[in-house]
């Protein structure tokens, strides 16, 4: 029986992948689970594996160019098996897995034009992300022969990313609703519940069915298995004055009502930690990066309110620490995140930060890698950037900007002394966030940072 | 009783009066006072006699004037009836059957307002059937009558000034264990049985003008229950409400509900939702009596409940 090749969504926000490399040739022999292509997803080059076995008969899409997830790219049949039919239904809209709904000759006249580009580009996919760069999004501006417009996909802000599932919080849902799921493949942490106590119904999986492949479909978590008894989060419906204040501020500043709150750490203890530790030899040599990454991480254990999505109509408090580090590649930006950050040990924290920076340069991370923090930290200070403000990654609700360590002049005991001195500024979700719960954050930072043992009591 | 010359009517008032609620109008004149008798108001003496008449080959018709009274039977049916073919080691056939009104009719208060089918239920040996209609009441009754065993009719005081079909010259026979699908509809799934069938298709005919359409799985027989169009109806919906006339506790909503979540787990969007009388005596008073009781406008509600519309 001859399988389909679909481009698949590689990524939890994937709208289309551009396909990089054909690693297999029409007429070779292929097994399930090997692998076929490398795919450009917004975030990194991911691998497409076969989902059945034969003969690549036919590749349908060329190398460079871009297909919307769901699109027939290939197809796996036998030697002599006609798939024509099959063939006839490629460029058909995502999702039809019927080719009566694509005729041939629409589809050739869609492969003719190709490159001419007579289709508009989508709003989703003009926006981009800042992962292709611009030479190459000229070269990629080839037709989709089916715009992504008609799928109300996942991207447009609309749904907040949902936190790595598995690491589960329970999600009720009726026993209907799971097999429909699971009969569909659909990710029940990855939808709303509309039954009571946000229990997941017939209609909710229904909806999720005929809206595409949800956000949080790479599901696997690689944050540690639950050795919690405490569930992940907990949601905490808006009240009254939280709505009000909501939105209030959002009708003065932006969809997300920012504030900013700086202060300026003394880190000469922290210097003498790091002296002492690298001196005790290389491998015990932490950046201070490492440090203020585990101190954010213990302060935000300590300070729950502030470790927090803005869910719309509901705020749901993290039990766990998922430490988002914003790295700088070459096309933009990207956040992977330190699960459990909190628990980890400076060593692992050392370790794993500079292998997922490494890795996101790279563009090597896997989408569970990247999504799912709790809260983020952002650190410009190795470019001599005294002081900034980061925007704030929704859902998330706060965002700490590092500037860089500088030798000062500061009064202490009413003498004047030369101290290093480290400024750190905190962007925070006012409708979550309020100014004195912000400042009480940052001074559980401070005290930490400043007497850097406290990390280890 | 044409069919078959064993068959023979007693209880109180059945042969001169014609019947507390005239079921029997007539019967004595075309059968005589052998075949339809009269007895004392000695409800344990003469359905002790109609056990011992079944022993004998006779196929007696024991009419309680309501199953209020029966209560002072029940050693007679639930411990001679109901037994009599197994501790006989199956020497004795019980073709028997105990008849009468059950539940609630108006105003008649605690100890005469009672719906007594789970209590008949609960016991192995004895068949229990709850027409909800005059076809049913009819067909119901002739299956009884020719069953070899001792079969439970629950007919309604309510009911029997109900019209239907029942058509002449026809033999018109409704299988015991057999329930019914009296409406259908793909949103949910009404479960009932006996009085409570009216009121199920009430509430199902108000549900319609709301767009709301659910199938009503008429029971028939509680004893041995239709399991197959209880999980038939339930697959298809996804949802059920049950809907009976008695209380809450040991209810036969209570068993249903049990057939439900063990065949139908998977296919439950909603947990079932039950309707009853309230769980207290029957009041007197008309409004409080009307709050105890179930009604349309409670299957209305149960229904939007396990829709997840209210």
């Amino acid at each position: 029986m001859a399988t389909k090749v679909v481009m698949e969504a590689l990524s939890p926000t994937m709208e289309e992948g551009r396909l990089v490399k054909w690693l297999k040739n029409e007429g070779d022999q292929v097994k399930n689970g090997e692998t076929l292509a490398e795919v450009e997803t917004d975030k990194a080059i991911m691998e497409l594996v076969a989902r059945g076995e034969g003969v690549l008969r036919k590749r349908l899409l060329p190398e460079n160019e871009a297909a919307p997830v769901g699109q027939l790219i290939a197809v796996i049949a036998g030697p002599d098996e006609n798939i024509d039919a099959l063939v006839g239904g490629a460029g058909g809209s995502p999702a039809t897995s019927s080719p009566a709904a694509a005729p041939a000759d629409v589809v050739a006249k869609a492969n003719e034009t190709a490159g001419a580009s007579p289709v508009p580009r989508t709003q989703v996919e003009a926006q981009g992300e800042a992962s292709t760069p611009p030479q190459e999004k000229v070269a990629d501006a080839a037709p989709t022969s089916a715009p992504a417009t008609a799928r109300p996909g996942p991207g447009a802000g609309a749904t907040p990313p949902q936190p790595p599932s598995g690491n589960g919080g329970r999600t009720r849902s009726s026993p209907l609703a799971r097999r429909m799921a699971s009969d569909s493949g659909v990710d029940l942490q990855a939808v709303q519940g509309s039954g009571p106590g946000g229990r997941i119904i017939k209609r909710d999986v229904e909806a999720a069915v005929a809206s595409g492949p949800g956000p949080a479909t790479a599901a696997a978590a690689s944050g540690p298995g639950s050795r919690l008894s405490l569930p992940d989060s907990r949601d905490v419906p808006l009240t009254q004055i939280r709505k009000t204040i909501a939105r209030r501020l959002s009708e003065s500043i932006g969809p997300i009502p920012t504030f900013y709150l700086t202060a300026e750490f003394d880190m000469e203890r922290v210097a003498e930690m790091r002296t002492a530790m690298a001196a005790m030899g290389d491998e015990y040599k932490v950046s201070f990066n490492d440090i203020v990454l585990k101190a954010t991480a213990t302060a935000l254990a300590q300070h729950p309110e502030v470790n927090a999505h803005w869910l719309g109509d509901k705020i749901r408090y993290f039990n766990r620490v998922h430490l988002g580090m914003a790295v700088a590649i070459d096309e933009g930006l990207i956040t992977p995140v330190l699960f459990d950050a909190d628990r980890k040990r400076m060593s692992e924290i050392s370790r794993e930060s500079r292998e997922l920076a490494k890795r996101a340069r790279e563009r090597k991370l896997k989408p569970e890698e990247y999504t799912g923090s709790t809260f983020s930290v952002s650190n410009l200070g190795m470019f001599g950037i005294d002081q900034f403000t980061a925007i704030i990654n929704p859902p998330e609700v706060g965002i700490l900007a590092v500037g860089a360590l500088e030798d000062k002049p500061v009064v202490i005991d009413g003498a004047l002394v030369a101290r290093k001195r480290m400024r750190v500024t905190m962007s925070c979700d006012h409708r979550v966030v309020d100014g004195a719960l912000g400042a009480r954050f940052l001074q559980t930072l401070r005290r930490l940072i400043e007497n850097p043992l406290m990390l280890v009591y | 009783m044409q069919r078959d010359d064993r068959v023979f009517l007693m209880g109180e008032e059945v042969a001169v009066y014609q019947g507390a609620y005239k079921v029997s109008k007539g019967l004595l004149q075309e059968f005589g006072e052998m075949r339809v008798v009269d007895t004392p108001i000695t409800e344990l003496g003469f359905a002790g006699v109609g056990v011992g008449a079944a022993m004998v080959g006779l196929r007696p018709v024991i009419e309680f004037m309501t199953w209020n009274f029966a209560l002072l039977a029940i050693d007679q049916v639930v411990n001679s009836a109901a037994k009599m073919l197994y501790m006989s080691g199956g020497q004795y056939n019980m073709p028997m059957v105990f008849r009468g009104p059950n539940g609630a009719a108006l105003q008649l208060s605690a100890q005469h307002s009672q719906a007594w089918e789970s209590w008949l239920a609960h016991i192995p040996g004895l068949k229990v059937v709850a027409p909800g209609t005059p076809y049913d009441a009819k067909g119901l009754l002739k299956s009884a009558i020719r069953d070899d065993n001792p079969v439970i009719v629950l007919e309604g005081e309510m009911l029997y000034n109900t019209k239907g079909e029942v058509p002449d010259g026809e033999e018109v026979l409704v299988p015991i264990g057999k329930a019914e699908v009296k409406r259908e509809g793909d949103h949910a799934s009404i479960i009932t049985h006996g009085k409570m069938v009216l009121t199920a298709l009430q509430a199902a005919d108000q549900l319609a003008k709301q767009g709301i359409n659910v199938d009503v799985v008429d029971l028939r027989t509680i004893r041995p229950i239709d399991i197959d169009a209880i999980t038939t109806s339930v697959r298809k919906t996804n949802r059920a409400v049950v809907l009976e006339e008695g209380w809450e506790f040991c209810g036969v909503g209570a068993q249903v509900v049990d057939y439900i979540q063990r065949e139908c787990f998977d296919d439950l969007d909603a947990p079932v939702v039950r309707v009853h009388q309230a769980d207290v005596p029957m009041p007197y008073a008309k409004n409080l009596e009307r709050a105890a009781k179930p009604d349309a406008a409670k299957a209305i509600a149960a229904v939007k409940k396990v829709m997840y519309l209210e």
